[in-house]
C-alpha cells in the first residue's frame, strides 16, 4: 500500500485511518440459496443417472471394458488420428493459399478463390465425400497435354481408387474452404502498419508475409483452428460415405455387426474420441500461449497498459481479448 | 535550397497525387541537400504526410518528378520513357530510406532487439552475429541498453519509438523520413525522442521531418515549409517563417498552434 501511495501521489488525498492501512471489512455475506438448491438438483440428478447406468444391462459395460483396448479398436483410432493430421495439414496448407488468393489485387484470382469457397462449403461434406468416393468412374485417368496433339503426359488416377487417400483429400478439400476464411480473418486482423513498417526496411512481400504478418496472425488463426482440428477428428467418421471403414466409428461399427452390441462399441469409439480431443485442447492452450507472445505483456513500473499508447493497433481489435473464450 | 551544384538527397518537382477525385498534393516543388534537416508543418489533410510517403515510394506519385539521391522513386528512366519498378527493386530503393512512423509500427512479437535486427538480417544478409552486435550499439545510442529484450508491449510510448528510429538506422540510410513521430506520445515522453532526433541532425544525417513541434523546427531545421491544401505555401529558414510568416494562412495556422 505504502508503495503505490508514493508512486501516486494522488492517492494519498483520500482519507485514510491508521496510518494507511484500513481494516478488512467484516460483513455478513449474501446468501444465494437459489444457487445451493440449484447445484444439489444438479449433483442429485447426475448421480442417479451415473447409478441407473451402471445398473443397466443395455450398456453391456462388461463389452465396453472388453474392446476399448481391443487391437482392432486401437489399430483403428491410428487411422483416424492419421486423416484427421492429413487432412489437416493439407486443409491448412490450401486454406492459406485460397486466403492470399482472395486477399489479391488480381480480380480473376480473387474470383477463383470465391468459386472454391462457395462450392466447398455450400455441399455437405457427406455428399463431397460419396462424390470423391465416386471420382474415379468420372475421370479414370487425366491426359495433360497440348490439345489436338498427343504431346503429353497421361495422368494414372489409380490412387483415387484407394479409399484412404480419397478420404483424406476428400476432407482436406472441404476443409480448406473454412481454413481459408480464418486465415483471411487472421490476415486481416494484422494493422496495416505492420506491412508498412516492414515495407518501408525494405522487406519483400514474401518476408514480410512470413516473418511479420502470418506470425501475428497466428494469434487470431489458432484458436478456431484448434476447433476446426476437433471438429475434423470428428468428421473423419463420415469416411464411411466412401466408403472407408478402417477408421475408429468404421471398426466399432464392423464389431458390433457380428457381436450384436451395438451400444458398448459406441461408447468405445465415444472414449477415444474423447481422449484425443482432450489432448488436442491441451496442445491447443500451449499453441495460444506460444504465439500470443509480446502481447500479454505488461510493464510492471507502469501504472496503465502500454497498449493505450497505441503500439498494438490489432492487439486492441475486438479479437484481442477473447482468446480464452474460443478455445 | 541555394547550392545546385551537389546532388540533392531529395528533389520534387510538380509532385501531385490524388486519391480518388480527391487531390492531396498539387504540384510540390522542394529541395533537400545531404546533411540538411528539412521540418514540415501545416494543419491536419495538409498533405505532409502523403509527401513523406511518396517520398519512399508507399504512395505512387500520379504526376511531376520526385527523386532520391539522383535516382527517380519508383521508376527506372531510359531516355524519356519510365519503367514502373520491379518490387525487388523497389525494396532495393527503400532500404536505403528509413521511416519512422507516428504510431511506432514496431514488430509486437518481436523484442526490442529482434526488432532492429530483422531487416539488417533478412535484407542486407548480415550475419546474426554483427547485426547483434550494431543493433546493440544502436540501442545504446537511443539510451535503451538496457531494454534489448523487451517486447513492444513492455516498453512506453518514447521507448518504443527510439528503438522505431533504432530500427530504422540499422539499414544505414542515407535519408531519414519521420511522420509526426512525437504525435502519439504522452506530452512528458516528446523530449526523449526529440532528443535523440536531434543528435541525428547534428550527425549529418538528412532529414525530412512532419512535425508539430515547432520549437524543434526552429531549433534543428535547415529549412521549413509550410503545406496547406497539397501545396507548399511558404518555405524559407525556420525562425524567419516561423518568426515572420508572410503568408495569411501561414500567419493563421502559427497563430493557432504557437
Amino acid at each position: 500500500m505504502s508503495q503505490s501511495n508514493t508512486a501516486r501521489p494522488a492517492t494519498g488525498s483520500f482519507p485514510s485511518p491508521a496510518g494507511g492501512r484500513s481494516e478488512p471489512i467484516k460483513a455478513v455475506k449474501l446468501r444465494h440459496p437459489g444457487r445451493i438448491v440449484l447445484a444439489a438438483v444438479l449433483i442429485l440428478l447426475l448421480v442417479w443417472f451415473v447409478v441407473d447406468a451402471a445398473n443397466r444391462d443395455a450398456y453391456g459395460w462388461q463389452y465396453v471394458g472388453k474392446y476399448v483396448f481391443d487391437k482392432r479398436i486401437s489399430a483403428a483410432a491410428l487411422v483416424t488420428l492419421q486423416l484427421t493430421v492429413y487432412s489437416m495439414i493439407i486443409g491448412v496448407l490450401l486454406g492459406l493459399i485460397l486466403a492470399v488468393m482472395r486477399l489479391s489485387p488480381n480480380p480473376v484470382v480473387k474470383s477463383v478463390a470465391w468459386l472454391y469457397l462457395w462450392v466447398f462449403r455450400g455441399t455437405p461434406v457427406y455428399v463431397q465425400l460419396v462424390f470423391w468416393g465416386l471420382f474415379s468412374l468420372i475421370y479414370p485417368h487425366i491426359f495433360l497435354g497440348v490439345p489436338w496433339t498427343q504431346l503429353g503426359i497421361d495422368l494414372n488416377l489409380g490412387f483415387m481408387q484407394n479409399a484412404f487417400v480419397i478420404a483424406f483429400v476428400g476432407l482436406a478439400l472441404n476443409e480448406a474452404a473454412y481454413m481459408a476464411e480464418i486465415v483471411r480473418a487472421g490476415l486481416l486482423s494484422v494493422d496495416q502498419g505492420q506491412e508498412e513498417a516492414a515495407t518501408a526496411l525494405g522487406m519483400s512481400w514474401w518476408q514480410t508475409m512470413t516473418r511479420i504478418v502470418i506470425p501475428q496472425a497466428m494469434r487470431v488463426i489458432i484458436p478456431p483452428t484448434g476447433n476446426e482440428v476437433i471438429s475434423m477428428l470428428k468428421t473423419t467418421s463420415l469416411v464411411a460415405a466412401i466408403p472407408l471403414t478402417t477408421d475408429l466409428y468404421g471398426v466399432a461399427r464392423d464389431i458390433s455387426a457380428v457381436t450384436y452390441t451395438p451400444i458398448p462399441l459406441l461408447i468405445v469409439a465415444s472414449l477415444w474420441y474423447l481422449l484425443f480431443t482432450s489432448l488436442l485442447m491441451v496442445g491447443q492452450y500451449f499453441l495460444e500461449k506460444r504465439f500470443s507472445r509480446g502481447v500479454n505483456a505488461r510493464r510492471p513500473d507502469r501504472n496503465e497498459p502500454a497498449m493505450a499508447t497505441g503500439a498494438l493497433p490489432a492487439a486492441g481489435a475486438p479479437d484481442g481479448n477473447d482468446l480464452g473464450g474460443k478455445g | 535550397m541555394t547550392d545546385t551544384n551537389t546532388t540533392p538527397m531529395v528533389l520534387a518537382e510538380g509532385v501531385s497525387k490524388s486519391f480518388g477525385s480527391n487531390e492531396v498534393l498539387k504540384g510540390i516543388d522542394l529541395r533537400v541537400n545531404p546533411g540538411e534537416v528539412l521540418c514540415i508543418i501545416g494543419p491536419s489533410g495538409s498533405g505532409k504526410s502523403t509527401f513523406l510517403r511518396c517520398i519512399n515510394h508507399l504512395e505512387r506519385v500520379d504526376a511531376g518528378r520526385l527523386s532520391v539521391d539522383g535516382e527517380v522513386v519508383g521508376y527506372r528512366q531510359h531516355g524519356d520513357k519510365l519503367y514502373e519498378l520491379k518490387p525487388k527493386e523497389a525494396a532495393r530503393q527503400r532500404r536505403e530510406i528509413g521511416m519512422v512512423f507516428q504510431r511506432f509500427n514496431l514488430f509486437p512479437h518481436m523484442t526490442a532487439l529482434e526488432n532492429i535486427i530483422e531487416a539488417p538480417i533478412r535484407v542486407k544478409g548480415l550475419s546474426k552475429a554483427k547485426a547483434v552486435e550494431r543493433g546493440t550499439q544502436l540501442l545504446a545510442r537511443v539510451g535503451l541498453s538496457d531494454k534489448g529484450d523487451h517486447y513492444p508491449s513492455q516498453l512506453s510510448g518514447g521507448q518504443q519509438q527510439r528503438v522505431a528510429i533504432a530500427r530504422a538506422l540499422a539499414m544505414d540510410p542515407k535519408l531519414m523520413l519521420f511522420d509526426e513521430p512525437t504525435s502519439a506520445l504522452d506530452p512528458e515522453l516528446v523530449g526523449e525522442v526529440l532528443d535523440v532526433m536531434k543528435g541525428l541532425a547534428s550527425s549529418g544525417m538528412t532529414m525530412v521531418v512532419v512535425t508539430h513541434e515547432m520549437g524543434f523546427a526552429r531549433e534543428v531545421a535547415d529549412e521549413l515549409v509550410f503545406m496547406d491544401g497539397g501545396v507548399v505555401v511558404e518555405y524559407g529558414d525556420p525562425r524567419e517563417v516561423l518568426g515572420n510568416p508572410q503568408h495569411q494562412r501561414t500567419q493563421a495556422f502559427l497563430s493557432k498552434v504557437l
